[in-house]
């Protein structure tokens, strides 16, 4: 059974984001499976230059609409052009990132179709043209198989857990009308709170400082993160004392990480933090307790103060380079 | 001003989960059940909006079995003034979108001016029933928000973006979705505790809000296949080292040379 694939890429600051290069190399790896062909979908101001690289990594048709009303995310515009693309292109799967607004289209483009999501997979695999998609359910605790029983079959990824590969196909442009559609709400102002720093849910280290930071400066988390190229988080405690805003936050009622290296300092490892970074391919803690139960689901542990031991660390990689 | 809150029941995010003799569902039994963590956001909130106005009222609405009172009885006891309950088996394990046009299809029937619902239940992580109810309903959403404030019938609010916040507005009614900073849920006092067990909380069947069509039930859009607890072994190792430096050189070499990361 062929079924046709749409990628709705994301991207911020004239830049596609690593999840558009995931979303797009995993729609090829489906395509291929289901003899079906590969859309994107790429929305917003000026996004043209972006387009033509996603055709490198595997999309057969790329869907631009640019135009100044698509400037910033309005769900009701941007579901409206991308249910319109899964009609003209008859896409029995849609793929979604997994950033807040990339979560509110695909919840938005199922409520107008009647169907469901399978928000937040891990990986997903084909069977007689279903998706099965593996997500992880109750805090990460358990994980399920789901089916989505209806098409479009809308399935959203976490970030870093798809491989981006190469794979040149023609990658042939075709613009986009915004589509008639009003919206119900309007955008009032855009507040961007950083720009160039490396997005937490889609770093390849992060650095975590919970309670044990004692205070608000994070100075020698931020230094360890500099140095790793990654990204700064903090557990629950921290945020609640007011330490660090709550984008920060790592876990349960924050956000998921799945970093190659997730390193934990000065956080004790209640379960409400686990279910933010478990996934982590290697997981560091450095705790001054050795009984803090973070040693027991990470790879390596460092018994000690942070404050001696985090500066040391970055010390060393600073000699390293 | 009628603020209705959506509100569902979840395991307690403590509690031990074990997957059912089914392997596609988890058991009920042993499962401390609370208020999921961004519905009690959403019953604040909207005590907030109503204690500003001056008048009005908050009504919660969960669907669910009879177990999900006392999820609704911990709203009243915050201080909301009503608790509705549309009552039926086939809810437990329901999917979002028979959920959320069971949820849509009660609304008709309650005068609503503002409807808020957590971002997702913390249990099956879905983050799609609001949008199914929105759309059930015609009505605008906004979702994940930090801020609102109401004047002049419209709904101002900061939304979570990646990166930054965007302000948003539309004209009430209106569904808005919490996240974690929209502000500290209250604690309940012994005395209103006490009050609220012996309030009556409203019942409604899928009958009396015109819900017939059993397929909605039989024919879900999302099926779990199967569950497991996932297994990923830790290395374990910690790290020795008689100085600082000398453990972050032994980390370094692991991470380096073991792990491969860096
Ligand atoms: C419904 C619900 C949802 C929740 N959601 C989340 C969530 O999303 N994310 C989250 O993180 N938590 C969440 N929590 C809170 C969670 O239960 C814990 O309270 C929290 O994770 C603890 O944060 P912590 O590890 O930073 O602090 P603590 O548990 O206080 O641990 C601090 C650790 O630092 C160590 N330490 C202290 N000083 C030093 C030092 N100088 N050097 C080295 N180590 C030091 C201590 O030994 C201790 O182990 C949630 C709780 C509930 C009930
Ligand atoms: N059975 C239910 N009864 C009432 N509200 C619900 C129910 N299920 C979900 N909701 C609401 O929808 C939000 C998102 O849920 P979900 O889409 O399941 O992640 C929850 O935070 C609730 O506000």
């Amino acid at each position: 059974m062929t079924t046709n694939i749409l990628a709705i890429v994301d991207h911020a600051e004239g830049k596609l984001r690593k999840s558009a290069y995931e979303l797009v190399s995993e729609g090829r790896r489906l395509a291929d499976a289901s003899g079906g062909t590969l859309t994107a979908l790429i929305v917003g101001k000026e996004v043209n230059a972006m387009a033509a690289e996603l055709g490198e990594y595997g999309a057969d048709t790329i869907f631009v609409c640019d135009d100044s009303c698509m400037a910033d995310f309005d769900a009701d515009l941007y579901t409206a052009a991308a249910v319109e693309v899964i009609k003209t292109t008859g896409a029995g799967i849609v793929l979604v990132g997994s950033s807040p607004t990339d979560r509110t289209l695909a919840a938005r483009m199922a409520a107008k179709s009647g169907v469901g999501v399978a928000m937040e997979c891990i990986s997903a695999r084909l069977r007689d043209g279903r998706l099965i998609g593996t997500r992880a359910m109750y805090g990460g605790k358990l994980l399920a198989d789901v089916i989505l029983e209806a098409d479009p079959q809308i399935i959203t990824f976490r970030s870093n857990v798809l491989n981006i590969e190469k794979n040149g196909k023609a990658g042939a442009i075709t613009p986009l009308a915004p589509p008639p559609a009003e919206s119900k709400y309007r955008i009032i102002e855009k507040k961007v709170r950083h720009t160039g720093s490396v997005e937490l849910t889609e770093a390849d280290v992060v650095v975590a400082g919970g309670r044990g930071m004692g205070g608000s400066d994070y100075t020698v988390v931020e230094a360890l993160a500099k140095n790793l190229g990654g990204a700064v988080a903090a557990s629950r405690s921290a945020v609640d004392q007011g330490w660090r805003s709550h984008e920060d936050q790592v876990g349960q009622t924050g956000k998921v990480v799945s970093p190659k290296l997730y390193v934990a300092c000065g956080v004790s490892g209640a379960i409400q933090h686990l279910a933010g970074m478990s996934s982590s391919e290697v997981i560091v803690a450095i705790n001054n307790d050795k009984d803090a139960p973070i040693f027991k689901h990470a790879d390596y542990g460092i018994v000690g103060d942070l404050f001696d031991v985090v500066p040391a660390v970055t010390a060393q990689l600073q000699k390293m380079k | 001003m009628n603020v209705i809150v959506l509100l569902k029941q979840v395991p307690d995010t403590e509690s031990i989960i074990e997957i059912a003799d089914d392997g596609a569902s988890i058991k009920t039994e042993d499962v401390k059940w609370v208020v999921n963590p961004y519905d009690e956001l959403a019953v604040e909130e909207a005590l907030q909006v109503v204690e500003k106005n001056g008048e009005g009222q908050v009504t919660v609405l969960s669907a669910g079995i009879k177990q999900a009172e006392t999820a609704i009885r911990s709203a009243l006891a915050m201080g909301a003034h009503e608790g509705i309950l549309i009552e039926d088996e086939r809810l437990e394990r329901a999917d979002t979108t028979a959920t959320g046009q069971v949820l849509a299809a009660a609304l008709k029937k309650i005068p609503h001016d503002l409807i808020i619902a957590g971002q997702r239940a913390v249990d099956g992580d879905n983050y799609l029933v609001p949008a199914i109810v929105a759309e059930s309903l015609d009505l605008p959403i906004l979702p994940v928000i930090i801020k609102e404030s109401i004047a002049d019938g419209k709904i101002t609010c900061e939304q979570v973006i990646q990166g930054g916040t965007m302000v948003v507005e539309a004209d009430l009614p209106a569904v808005i979705t919490t996240q974690r900073g929209l502000n500290e849920p209250r604690y309940a006092s012994m005395p209103k505790i006490m009050k609220a067990k012996k309030k009556k909380i409203a019942s409604l069947s899928l009958d009396e809000i015109g819900i017939t069509d059993d397929s909605l039930f039989s024919n879900p859009k999302i099926r779990v296949e199967s569950l497991q607890v996932p297994q990923k072994s830790r290395a374990g190792i910690i790290v020795e080292g008689g100085t600082p430096a000398e453990k972050a050189d032994n980390l370094l070499r692991h991470l380096r040379e073991d792990a491969q990361v860096i």
